[in-house]
């Protein structure tokens, strides 16, 4: 299977480590070797939160991804901040309500999405980022429905239980999300 | 038949002690010694001798003994009474030990209430590296490192540390004693026991600070430190019981079985007060209604 | 076998020092071992165990001290500025002969410095965890899952030659989550005794005594020369690396924890340009394994170390080449991690037989000591 270097990143609080902790659980379903690697700094509330994800066929080497083939942006300047990063030929995905562009990049595909106004209208709040990885299933094949499924099960803390169902609900609505207004190139 | 009347504490080892002559350790080690002989602590008990001139205390008692590092012993005494909880744990520290280097260890077990028993020593200064001032040397004090006598504006005023520790909740017993003479060192012994009582019945932390004397170190003869440490120490360190948790409690409940019983008679005379008020306003009615008639009377 | 899940490496290493039948842990907050304590925080309690913030490090070493003492399994973590304060007690535990484990998740330095991954307490780890004549073993775990490995290989080594172990991590480790199969668990009653312990004699046997102080020095200099014995058998057999395609390497690269894991990956891109390059990581960095160092000797060109400091391990690689071939340095510092990409630039230098010690500097290379650029 194809290697992928994941960058996801926004504020702290959208979700950003839980959505890589889900992606990095697939790659343990799936049996495939796999790094998890959180930015870590002063703020608790409010900064900027990224999250490096490695899934590869053999041991991962250095599990910082400095060059992400997937960047998953979720506010603007986390956009701004990484979207020179990306390799050619990477997906990109953001979160249409909270970032407003248009690639400048033509080297790239590029999804933009409204999660946050989706999660809004169906009853999913704060699962903005789940939407995003169902999406980025959805265009990469990166896993399987039903492994992103178990990862689900395994990374909601046992304390909230609910949640469960929810992140399955937003997973399966980024996935089929369609969007004829969708910016995609 | 001879009856012994005096015997050396099991709990002493056979080694002769370093002390200097006239030196109060050797009394203050004995007591530890003769306590927990009394309660029957021996196999139970964990000592715990810091950096000063109780370094040496490992060799001297018979129970299991920790030589810790300068000031740590209330840490290291934590760590062991977390690790056998059963045991009985004692610390036995200078002044510059506990007050100065070992100050935060000393305030952070006592206000954790660690179940543990310090053996204070305030000899107004640290006697094995040969007679510096300490955080108890007294203003005006000469020694080593004040040689012009402590000076308050600079080097700060001595601390009183049973006052201070008596403020915090997790201290069950604060006492200070001295063992100038007889008197007092049997006083001191009967504190030395309760403290070893305290934590037997896991009241939290205890100490008992030992007013004492070092001859060597303040240049005078045991007799005459005993007349110094009364002139000048015992003034600045008065003694007493700063802090007795159990005396409180007990006096709580007994107050709260007084306020009890005020309370029931305030009760009692509260009704009767109604009672009062009751026929005062009967009284009263009576009176209006005989004011009313008489008013009528008039009127008609 | 049980089933991997995923867990912070912080994490499992507390979930294996509990399974390895560790009940009583002493700390201080300090980023980035933050999870490790608050993990302890957490199952302590629910099995019958001990966390207690301590008031300082200081104070948390000490009641490590006095917890192994006692006889008991103990541990305590942080990061280094923390470790500085505990330099203290360590030192006191190994003129005690105490064992402990002392986890050091390393963060930029020197002072208050940073809180991003770091390497540059390798000196303080293998040299002067505080003063006197004396060693901890230390422990460079690379994974996840070594984080959880080493755990109980500190507790039992450290137990057996009755001295200090400590596992030097760093904040990417510590951070970082990979699938890892925890250990069997054991319980504290399942240890080893240990008849020197200070707990309480009972009236069974005689008194016992845990000191450090020798006020005669030939019994001071008995004591640490009949400690260095116990280090000379340690150094022989309880040296570990792991080897990644020395076999027919003539470019020898060493790195440890974090930075091994760079160089792996800059050997498989050098590897694809024709260059032989090899792996030697270190696991053990007290005993340091020059033996797996000496081995490769007589193929080897040259070797080059990668740390994540200004090269501190590279000066015990010297020591083992001996200048019989050249020996390279390449680090980042203040917890900057190095790329894939610039590690496998300086394995080709050395393979095109330059010879260097560089540090980048506001975007440049420049030549520290040991060799001319």
């Amino acid at each position: 299977m194809q290697n992928y270097n994941i960058m996801l990143a926004g504020f702290g609080g959208q979700g950003i480590l839980f959505a890589g902790k889900v992606i990095a659980y697939s790659g343990l379903i799936d049996g495939r070797e796999l790094s998890w690697l959180p930015s870590y700094g002063p703020e608790m509330r409010g900064g900027t939160a990224n999250c490096s994800v490695c899934l590869a066929d053999e041991p991962i080497g250095s599990p910082l991804v400095l060059a992400p083939d997937i960047l998953i942006a979720m506010n603007l300047p986390s956009y701004e901040r990484f979207i020179g990063d990306v390799v050619s030929g990477g997906t990109v995905i953001v979160d249409r309500t909270m970032v407003d562009v248009c690639p400048t990049r033509h080297d790239i595909q590029f999804s933009a999405l409204p999660a946050t106004q989706l999660a809004e209208d169906n009853g999913l709040k704060g699962l903005a980022n789940i939407i995003l990885v169902g999406r980025l299933l959805r265009m990469t094949g990166f896993s399987t429905l039903e492994s992103l499924n178990i990862a689900v099960e395994k990374s909601v803390p046992a304390s909230k239980p609910q949640m469960v169902e929810f992140n399955k609900q937003a997973l399966t609505l980024g996935y089929e999300f369609l969007d004829p207004k969708e910016c995609e190139l | 038949m001879s009856e012994v009347l005096f015997k050396r504490s099991s709990l002493l080892t056979d080694k002769i002690t370093n002390y200097c002559p006239g030196c109060t350790h050797g009394i203050v080690q004995r007591m530890v010694a003769e306590t927990i002989e009394e309660l029957q602590l021996g196999g139970d008990t964990i000592g715990v001798c810091p950096v000063g001139c109780s370094v040496c205390a490992y060799d001297f008692y018979s129970c299991d003994m920790v030589q810790a590092a300068h000031g740590r012993a209330p840490a290291v005494a934590t760590g062991i009474k977390r690790s056998v909880p059963e045991s009985i744990v004692f610390t036995y520290q200078g002044d510059g030990d506990l007050a100065s280097i070992g100050m935060a260890e000393t305030i952070h077990a006592a206000t954790r209430g660690e179940n543990i028993t310090v053996i204070f020593i305030n000899n107004a200064i640290y006697g094995m590296t040969g007679g510096q001032m300490a955080p108890t040397s007294l203003p005006g004090q000469v020694t080593q490192t004040s040689p012009y006598g402590r000076d308050v504006k600079t080097a700060g005023y001595p601390i009183r540390v049973c006052e201070l520790l008596a403020t915090l909740d997790g201290v069950a017993l604060a006492e200070r004693v001295t063992v100038d003479s007889p008197k007092n060192v049997r006083a001191a012994k009967r504190a030395i026991k309760k403290a070893f009582q305290y934590q037997l019945e896991g009241l939290g932390f205890t100490i008992i600070e030992l007013v004492c004397t070092c001859p060597t170190n303040w240049g005078m003869t045991a007799s005459k430190s005993f007349e110094w440490l009364r002139e000048n120490m015992l003034p600045y360190y008065p003694l007493g019981v700063y802090k007795d948790a159990k005396a409180v409690a007990a006096e709580q409940a007994s107050a709260a079985s007084d306020a009890k019983a005020v309370a029931a008679e305030q009760a009692s005379a509260a009704s009767d007060a109604k009672a009062v008020a009751a026929e005062q306003d009967a009284t009263a009615e009576v009176a209006d209604i005989a004011t009313n008639a008489a008013s009528a009377k008039a009127v008609a | 076998m049980s089933e991997k899940v995923l867990m912070k490496g912080n994490e499992a290493l507390a979930e294996a020092a509990i399974r390895a039948g560790c009940r009583h842990f002493f700390g201080y907050p300090i980023t980035p071992q933050t999870e490790l304590a608050a993990y302890m925080a957490k199952r302590m309690p629910k099995i019958g165990g001990v966390y207690l913030q301590a008031e300082s490090e200081v104070a948390a070493i000490n009641m490590v001290y006095g917890a192994s003492a006692a006889g008991v399994r103990v541990m305590t973590s942080s990061s280094s500025p923390g470790i500085s304060l505990k330099a203290e007690g360590i030192s006191y535990l190994i003129g005690a002969d105490l064992p402990a484990l002392i986890v050091n998740v390393q963060r930029g330095a020197p002072g208050l410095g940073g809180i991003q991954p770091s390497q540059a307490d390798y000196w303080m780890a293998t040299r002067a965890n505080g003063h006197g004549d004396g060693h901890v073993l230390v422990f460079a775990p690379s994974t996840v899952q070594e984080m959880c490995d080493y755990a109980s290989l500190a507790f039992a080594l450290g137990d057996k030659y009755r001295m200090p172990a400590m596992i030097l991590a760093d904040g990417l480790l510590g951070q970082m989550m990979e699938p890892v199969e925890l250990p069997e668990a054991i319980t504290p009653e399942d240890l080893p005794l240990k008849p020197w312990a200070a707990c309480g004699h009972k009236n069974r046997r005689e008194h016992n005594t845990v000191n450090s102080l020798f006020l005669v020095a030939q019994e001071l200099e008995d004591s640490v020369i009949e400690r260095e014995q116990r280090y000379a058998k340690i150094k022989a057999e309880e040296q570990r690396a792991e080897l990644v395609l020395t076999d027919d390497a003539d470019i020898i690269v060493v790195a440890f924890g974090a930075a091994a894991r760079i160089a792996r990956s800059a050997i498989k891109l050098v590897r694809e340009q024709g260059i032989k390059a090899g792996l030697v990581r270190p696991i053990t960095l007290w005993p340091y394994p020059k033996d797996s160092i000496a081995n490769l000797l007589p193929q080897a060109k040259a070797f080059l170390t990668v740390e994540l400091s200004c090269g501190q391990m590279v000066e015990d690689v010297r020591l083992t080449v001996n200048g019989k071939v050249p020996v390279n340095f390449f680090g980042h510092t203040g917890g900057i991690v190095p790329t894939p990409a610039e590690v496998a630039e300086a394995i080709r230098m050395t393979d095109k037989g330059e010879q260097f010690s560089l540090l980048p500097y506001k975007s440049k290379l420049i030549a520290t000591e040991g060799g001319p650029k």
